[in-house]
Order: structure tokens, then sequence, then C-alpha cells
């Protein structure tokens, strides 16, 4: 799978406001809400899901970053953005590094297969060190879909 | 163990040297190996000192990297081999094992993924 498969590219954040775990989570799912891709009326249940997925154990997955998801029934297919926090937020990661790099996803519960096919793309383009570094240092959306474009296409390369 | 040694086996730091085991193991939970049991497997393959590595058809992952497990993409059904090599070997395959046998104390309704 890869990533124009799934992220919303009007979604795109590249100077996240918030400064805690529930405000760059619901900032980033009201970026999917603006971007038409999650009814508004969702998007608390949205946030909401998304927590209580994180109270049984924190998304960040280390490297400065976390994939925080959710099933939820009102999507029909996988749906996701990314966003990037200059400061970097504290995300009770694995590791316990501040988060700078976020990759949200809801996918539909009967998917699991696509979720799984999703964070298998996040993690092998993370573990290329001048990839996760040029996005934490994205100025604005473009730049991060650029990125993306660049590693659908042929992975990062510096 | 290292019979064909000739001189006495250094303490390398890292513990190993020790044997390798392994044995096939199968993802059971409806969701597959998705990130939280990645990071439970992650987190008990970092308490020993044997390298530990899962093995698909089609690559090796250091299974004490959540990101490297991530990347098997493992879904429901999966076969996997578990390898551990280093002094606490045995000890090592059967905690990891055991995660799988015990579905990562999940349940198929869960809605968390």
């Amino acid at each position: 799978m890869k990533f124009s498969d799934f992220v919303a590219t009007d979604a795109i954040r590249s100077h996240v406001k918030a400064d805690t775990k529930e405000g760059v989570i619901r900032e980033m799912a009201q970026a999917l809400v603006d971007a038409g891709r999650i009814a508004p009326g969702d998007f608390e249940g949205i946030v909401k899901a998304i927590m209580k997925r994180e109270d049984l154990g924190s998304t960040g997955i280390g490297r400065g970053v976390a994939v925080p998801h959710t099933k939820h029934a009102s999507v029909n297919r996988l749906v996701g953005t990314v966003a990037v926090s200059q400061k970097g937020i504290d995300f009770q990661s694995l590791d316990g590094d501040p988060v700078q790099l976020f990759f949200l996803l809801v996918s539909p519960p009967d998917r699991p297969g696509d979720h799984l096919r999703a964070l298998e793309n996040i993690s092998r383009q993370l573990r290329d060190d001048s990839f996760c570094r040029l996005l934490k240092a994205a100025k604005e959306p473009i730049d991060i879909q650029t990125l993306l474009e660049e590693a659908d296409s042929h992975g990062v390369v510096s | 163990m290292a019979a064909d040694s000739r001189e006495s086996v250094h303490d390398l730091p890292d513990g190993l040297g020790g044997t390798t085991v392994s044995r096939e193991v199968v993802v059971v939970n409806a969701q597959g190996l998705h990130a939280r049991p990645a990071d439970l497997l992650a987190r008990e393959a970092r308490k020993w000192q044997s390298r530990i590595e899962l093995v698909s058809d089609a690559q090796r992952a250091d299974g004490k990297s959540i990101l490297e497990v991530l990347t098997l993409a493992a879904e429901a059904g999966t076969r996997l081999i578990v390898e551990a090599t280093g002094p606490d070997a045995r000890e090592a395959l059967e905690a990891i094992g055991s995660l799988f046998e015990r579905r990562f104390n999940e349940h198929d309704d869960d809605q968390d993924s």
C-alpha cells in the first residue's frame, strides 16, 4: 500500500498548533473533517475512539513518530493524514522521546488487512533516517506531500 | 555449544554465542500483527539477551524493533518462524511463542486496533 492510497493531501499539516496528545489528535481529525474525509458529526466519536486506543498503550512507536488510529464504522475506506509538530509533543511514546511526526489512520472495522498494510508502509519508509529527517524539517504541507510521493515512487534518496 | 572453538570463548558484551533455536508460530488474532501486538512482542523480545528474529516468506525482522515487526504486515493466519540466538535462546523462544498462543491477549471483538 502506498501513502497516496490513504493520505488525504488536503488534510496534511506541517505546523500543528497543539502541544498535547489529545490536542494534536483533535487537530488532525479536524483537518480530515475540513478536507471532507470524515463527517463533522463523527468528529467527536472518532477522537474519543483514538484516545481510547491510546489508553491501551501509546502508538508513539519511536524515532519521534506516532500512529494514532482507530477503526470507525463511518468510513468505508482507510483514510489518514500526516502532521508535523515543529517542537515535538509528549506522547508517552515507547522510547520516551517527544513525537514530531504523526500519521493518523481511521479504518473501516472490517478491513484489518488494509490497516496492517498502511502500518507496514509507514514503518518501512520510516526506517529510512533521511525520510524521517526530511519530513520533520518540512516547512509547508506541500513539502510533506512531495516527500510522500517520492517515497511512493522510489523511496527517498539522499 | 561452541564445540569447535579452539580457545576459550570470549565473553561477548551482547552475550551472543549460544545456540540458535527456532519454532513456527501462527498469527491467530483476527486483527493480525498490528501496532499493539508488535509493541508487546518487541517489549518481550527486549527482555532477553538473545537476538530474536521473525522470518516470513518475504523477509526477516528484528523482533526487538516494533518498526521492523510492523513491516512484516502479518495478517491473521500468517505463519512465521521465530529464531532466537544467544545464551537464553530457549527461554526467549518459549516466551515469544506463548505471546502468539495467547493471541497477544486480544479478543477478536476488541474495538482497538
